[in-house]
């Protein structure tokens, strides 16, 4: 059956704006997605919105709605009651370019921060062996669409622009813990998780865990194992003395350029 | 000559409300911190009374092991920590499961949100100024965790012998007795011991801290084991606190008078 549903969409550039109220027709089954570009297709032309899949598989309309980070194409209008006013904003951590698009780039630039995959050199090519049970655990941060709801919705840089610089957010965080738990991946990162990526701000308040539309449970096995594996090469002085003992080496990966 | 033009300065979009959440998100941190301000005013309460303790042969948790010369004689009591006796014998042994909630990674969640408000909800501002979390002091001491689960292993053995000698009868000292204490302190040692082991440090030393499994088959069980409970972290974090905090509140009032000794064998 369908009804007129009352949006408050913020509208603005650069910062600048203000939520603007619109009456958009609703059918059923249809996703918020769905009605914003309605919305863009009889009263708003110039509505700037970012969108791909419509399946939830390309992270790119991430947005907030009523106040919670959600994708767009994924959140059905049948879940809000028909005469709710729904208010949809950019997601605020990251600077708006238009409308609902917001400049995305601060991930990318983490993203190039984490030194890559990097194998025992002496592996040829066709000896690469790997058991399903030691990849499992990094296969689920696999799944990550990058849509950065898990980055927006952390309090640490969405209350705090100043860690930005310092934190790289549950998304590089759970790729730095994929990296290290890999069988084949050499490299120690945990002084880089630490010092260069920020794990300490973490207070494991779980939000990345509780908005991602992929349901990777980021905090529990990526972030607190990856903290456990810190604790244990930085602050365990039982496995510090024993590394001493057995005059354990670690292959630390390069610190990133820019942070020492 | 090319004219460079300057891109407009990086905003974030200026939304003055502290969220726009229209769902009850102030609902569950109040929840929590009430259930916790609740349990610890309690625990104080009867860690501080040091009468009521020990109820024929039962003994409450909080005072287990009873390490002080002060004890009330019995079989849980082992006279072992002459000094510090202006302390009660609870308060001498609090530090280790407190420690060990305190550090516990579900319980951080629980007081950031409800107490520390860092943050209260998702998506929902908080209200300090700075923030640097868990990276610097005095935070960054909650590292201590994987020590205080030792701590914690160590009175939950002691916690076993407790309802293992609750099964004796506190007047004749045979074995065969099984009352409601014997239940509570059985049930008890159950809940601290799968609380204990559900935990995330427990679940790093099985098995969380390798790269292969596959060479470690047994390890890996175990941490495939502790992980499914490690699911349920938070359940056994609150059901175990709760009913460490009624056994306690059984045994004092059973030794207060208030109630008989109920008993089914």
């Amino acid at each position: 059956m369908a009804y007129m549903a009352n949006l408050r969409v913020w509208r603005g550039d650069h910062g600048e704006g203000k939520l603007v109220d619109y009456s958009v027709e609703v059918n059923e089954g249809e996703v918020v997605l769905d009605i914003l570009h309605r919305l863009q297709a009889t009263q708003a032309n110039d509505l700037a919105l970012r969108w791909n899949c419509k399946a939830g598989k390309c992270g790119s309309c991430s947005m907030e709605i009523n106040g919670r980070p959600r994708l767009g194409c994924m959140t059905r209008m049948s879940i809000f009651d028909q005469d709710q006013v729904l208010t949809i904003t950019p997601m605020r951590t990251f600077p708006v370019i238009r409308d609902l698009v917001t400049d995305v780039s601060f991930n990318y630039e983490k993203a190039r921060q984490i030194p890559s995959f990097s194998p025992d050199p002496a592996t040829k090519p066709g000896e690469f062996r790997m058991q399903q049970v030691d990849v499992q655990r990094s296969q689920e941060f696999r799944k990550c669409i990058e849509c950065y709801l898990c980055q927006n919705v952390c309090h640490v840089i969405r209350d705090h622009e100043e860690n930005m610089p310092a934190y790289a957010g549950p998304r590089f965080l759970m790729r730095v813990a994929e990296l290290e738990m890999h069988p084949a991946d050499m490299a120690d990162r945990r002084n880089i998780a630490q010092d260069d990526f920020g794990l300490g701000y973490c207070n494991i308040t779980k939000c990345c865990t509780e908005v991602c539309p992929e349901g990777i449970h980021i905090t529990d096995n990526a972030l607190i194992p990856l903290k456990e594996r810190v604790v244990g090469r930085k602050y365990d002085p039982l496995v510090w003395l024993g590394g001493k003992i057995t005059r354990k080496q670690h292959r630390d990966t390069p610190r990133v350029p820019g942070k020492h | 000559m090319t004219q460079v033009t300057q891109g407009p300065a990086k905003t974030r979009a200026q939304i003055q409300a502290k969220t726009l959440r229209t769902d009850p998100w102030y609902r569950s941190p109040r929840v929590t911190a009430t259930g916790l301000t609740i349990i610890v005013l309690y625990l104080l309460f009867a860690s501080f009374a040091n009468t009521d303790y020990i109820f024929g042969s039962y003994i409450s948790p909080l005072y287990s092991p009873c390490l002080a010369t002060t004890c009330t004689p019995s079989d849980s009591s082992f006279f072992l920590v002459p000094w510090l006796t202006w302390l009660t014998p609870a308060i001498i042994i609090i530090g280790g499961p407190l420690g060990f909630r305190f550090t516990c990674y579900y319980y951080r969640k629980a007081y950031y949100r409800s107490f520390w408000r860092s943050p209260a909800a998702c998506a929902v501002a908080e209200p300090h100024a700075r923030y640097r979390g868990e990276s610097r002091l005095p935070l960054i001491i909650q590292n201590v965790h994987r020590y205080f689960f030792w701590i914690a292993i160590a009175f939950n053995i002691f916690l076993t012998y407790d309802a293992v000698v609750a099964f004796k009868n506190p007047y004749t000292g045979a074995w065969g007795h099984f009352g409601v204490g014997t239940l509570m302190l059985v049930v008890n040692a159950i809940l601290l011991w799968i609380y204990s082991v559900s935990c995330h440090a427990c679940r790093h030393i099985t098995g969380g801290r390798l790269k292969h499994f596959s060479k470690h088959p047994v390890r890996y069980k175990a941490w495939t084991v502790i992980s499914r409970l490690n699911n349920y972290h938070m359940q056994f974090a609150w059901v175990s606190l709760t009913w460490v905090t009624l056994t306690d509140l059984y045994i004092r009032l059973a030794a207060a008078g208030v109630f008989g000794h109920g008993r089914w064998i």
